[in-house]
């Protein structure tokens, strides 16, 4: 198996190369035919391994491909440790992969940058499924580090928009600040274990558990805790989680293809991904375990909101991720790993179909992108229609639909998840999440009926231009849309309740919440034919029907409203803000920091004190012995006389 | 009796001479020439002085290098002068100053 592995790995990585380097010899068509190919590979095998996995029977795999170096007892090696859980994400990330590959043939069409396009998605590929697949901490920081640095490169794919820039540079200093948190939480590790291999790390546990350390003086922590913390620090940045998440709205300043890939279904589940890895050492501390709770919950509810007023098809999308994002971290906070995964995975898919119905939808609008612009597009784009309203049910978690089995039981987990005792913690993840299923169902039912219903709003120019979009768009769309209504019914049994991830999880059983559901548990139809008895449910009905009401009976009411709450609605367009808050607060001060550096070290203190200066004395100096060079004969005839009369003197008198 | 003191007295003399007519002198050329050869005659004398005083020979053949070389300086130094006042149309020390900083 080891062979598949390199081969999963490494096909993307050759394949972004040869695109990359050699684009223009082996033209736009070479390109896709390459790193599809290649992608394609991977998925094949990534679904082979996962089969393997759970009908073959094998058992996880931990091999080491390569050592780096030894340093004092510290073994840095790559290698791939495929359990379940890895077998799951690779099965996820090159399917989604693959589907955005397909798509980018139509979305790209006429961009000259295709070829630099397709290498950079591969070499995405390529790190994420570094990242699933190691079996160390090293390099899962390489691959977090890369998907960080690829990420920087897509978004700012446009390098001529002021924007773009703008959004990439926010998106990888955002991420540094995570990844501050993440590799000082890997220091920790090695401080504490000495080890990088997960296995020996996730030995030491419990020996790690009962240490403690000085962080301020004066106040002892629990290591794991400050392990466990650091480390989610860096899940902040990558998974865009409150406060960290105000690279990923922006980040839509990429071409529509990455937003699917990047933004939707795999980097910003790097970090939803790594708690799940990392379960073994966060059920060690219970208060890592409430700072993501929480964390999850103000972002799950929060970032829905602004959903609301956004009026970008794409922004809208994207704060329906970083919603969904904080409904996964909850769910890693209650314990319930497995349910974070099952809707990362029902996630990737459904979300990147709706980015990709809506990069559809974009094409034929010819890059309008306003959604106050669109609207009865329905009876032009029958299937990109119809693939988004499944993408948009499943999102707000439609009885049936993919999204229904992992929301709602991912809710459940919450509810059940009595460890942290009734206080607060639990109360605000609970409601959180509760409340965030009705927003979730407004805000996308709100862009679903300005878009495709209504009256239509685009200029004619436009409107005659409009039809549905070529074949290698919309078989992406319908390959996505399948599983985002299905895989729900196949895959949420075994997945929660079967013990699907088997040794890769680790519960404490005190608080194993999805094995207390699994008591309970009478298959897909016993939870779908009670979808009506649930809150969740609706909830759901309430925030479509509400969008019904305002969108397509009522359409002058969101204006007057809007005109109502003018504070609340500022406060919610301008996101709270937080960039604000980002941008003149910590922005200005470094960059207030850099310019004092500038202006006073760099040029005050060393190019004028120093370099300058130090020339500028030696002129001055220099100008003032001059003064000596008379240039006449007789003033130095004179100086010899004088200093040979002194060293005479000196010999007699002194010697 | 004239003894060593006295020929070191005159050499000694000349030496000053000349030092003063290489400051002092500030007009012509061919002086400073002149006073340098007046410098080194100064030094022959005392060459001599002490060789008569020490009955050693060897200072009096040191003399006859001296002048010989002295003799070759004059030509090459009035050479330079010759080709100076080509160039300048002049020969006044003080308005050889193109070495000035």
């Amino acid at each position: 198996m080891y062979s598949y592995y390199l081969t999963i790995v490494l096909a993307p990585l050759f394949a972004a190369i040869v695109a990359g380097l050699f684009g223009h010899k082996i033209g736009r068509k070479g390109a896709h035919s390459i790193t599809i190919g290649a992608v394609g590979l991977s998925c094949l095998l990534s679904f082979y391994v996962l089969y393997r996995m759970y009908w073959g029977g094998a058992e996880p795999e931990n091999v080491s491909a390569y050592t780096w170096a030894v340093s004092d007892g510290l073994r840095m090696e790559i290698g791939f440790l495929v359990d379940r859980l890895t077998a799951l994400m690779m099965a996820v990330v090159t399917f989604v992969s693959l589907m955005v590959h397909v798509y980018t043939i139509g979305y790209m069409h006429d961009d000259p940058g295709y070829q630099r396009f397709f290498s950079y998605i591969s070499l995405f590929t390529f790190s994420m499924l570094m990242l699933v697949m190691s079996n160390n901490f090293l390099q899962l920081f390489f691959g977090w580090e890369a998907v960080g640095l690829v990420s920087y490169l897509l978004i700012g794919f446009w390098f001529k928009r002021e924007t773009a820039i703008f959004a990439n540079l926010k998106a990888f200093l955002v991420n540094r600040v995570g990844d501050f948190g993440f590799i000082l939480g890997i220091a920790a590790v090695v401080m504490f274990t000495g080890s990088l291999d997960y296995v020996a790390v996730f030995g030491q546990a419990e020996e790690v558990a009962a240490q403690s350390i000085e962080v301020f003086p004066g106040s002892p922590w629990n290591a794991m805790t400050l392990i466990c913390i650091l480390l989610f620090i860096g899940a902040m940045g990558k998974s865009a989680q409150a406060p960290l998440h105000v690279w990923l709205p922006d980040s839509m300043e990429g071409p529509t293809p990455i937003s699917a890939l990047i933004h939707a279904a795999t980097m910003v589940t790097a970090g939803i991904f790594m708690v799940a890895r990392m379960s073994p050492l966060y059920e060690f501390s219970t208060t890592a375990l409430a700072v993501v709770i929480v964390i999850g919950a103000i972002t799950a509810f929060f970032m829905g909101l602004l959903g609301i007023v956004q009026n970008d098809i794409k922004r809208v999308v994207a704060y329906s991720t970083l919603s969904q994002l904080g409904y996964m971290t909850v769910a890693l906070g209650a314990s319930a790993y497995g349910a974070a995964i099952f809707h990362l995975m029902t996630h990737a898919f459904f979300k990147a179909l709706l980015f990709l119905g809506a990069g559809s939808v974009i094409i034929a609008m010819h890059h309008e992108q306003d959604i106050r612009k669109m609207g009865g597009i329905r009876k032009y784009m029958p299937i990109t229609y119809w693939t988004s309203l499944i993408g948009s049910l499943a999102l707000i978690g439609f009885p049936g639909t993919a999204g229904f089995f992992s929301k709602d039981l991912l809710i459940e987990a919450v509810r059940e998840s009595h460890w942290h005792g009734a206080g607060a913690v639990y109360w605000i993840a609970y409601l959180s999440v509760l409340l965030g299923v009705f927003v979730t169902a407004l805000y996308s039912f709100r862009m679903f009926f300005l878009v495709f219903h209504g009256e239509e709003r685009m200029d004619k120019e436009t409107r005659s231009h409009l039809h549905e979009t070529p074949w290698v768009v919309t078989v992406p769309l319908i390959m996505l849309a399948i599983p985002s209504l299905v895989i729900g019914w196949y895959t949420v049994g075994p997945v929660l309740f079967g013990g699907f991830f088997g040794d890769a999880i680790v519960v404490d059983p005190g608080r194993d919440v999805l094995a207390h559901m699994g008591e309970h548990w009478h298959g897909p139809m016993g939870l779908l034919t009670h979808a009506w008895q649930t809150p969740v449910f609706w909830l759901a009905m309430a925030g479509l029907a509400t969008a019904v009401y305002f969108y397509l009976l009522r359409p002058d009411l969101p204006a007057k409203i809007k005109a109502k709450v003018e504070g609340l609605y500022n406060l919610l367009d301008r996101k709270y803000y937080f960039d604000d808050l980002y941008i003149k607060g910590f922005a200005a001060w470094g960059r207030g920091i850099g310019t004092a550096l500038w202006k006073r070290g760099d040029q005050f203190l060393i190019d004028g004190v120093l370099v300058n200066g130090t020339a500028n004395s030696v002129g001055k100096l220099a100008g003032v012995m001059r003064q000596l060079q008379s240039g006449y004969l007789y003033t130095y005839a004179f100086a010899m006389i004088i200093g040979l009369t002194m060293f005479l003197g000196w010999l007699i008198w002194f010697r | 009796m004239i003894g060593l003191q006295h020929y070191l007295t005159l050499s000694a003399m000349l030496f000053v001479l000349s030092i003063a007519g290489i400051i002092i002198n500030r007009r012509n050329l061919i002086l400073l020439l002149m006073c340098i050869e007046l410098m080194l005659l100064a030094v022959n004398f005392n060459f001599i002085a002490f060789s008569r005083y020490l009955g050693d020979e060897t200072g009096q053949v040191f003399v006859f290098f001296i002048l010989t070389v002295a003799a070759a300086e004059a030509a090459i130094g009035l050479a330079i002068l010759v080709v100076l006042f080509r160039t300048r149309r002049s020969i006044n020390v003080q308005e050889l100053n193109s070495l000035k900083g």
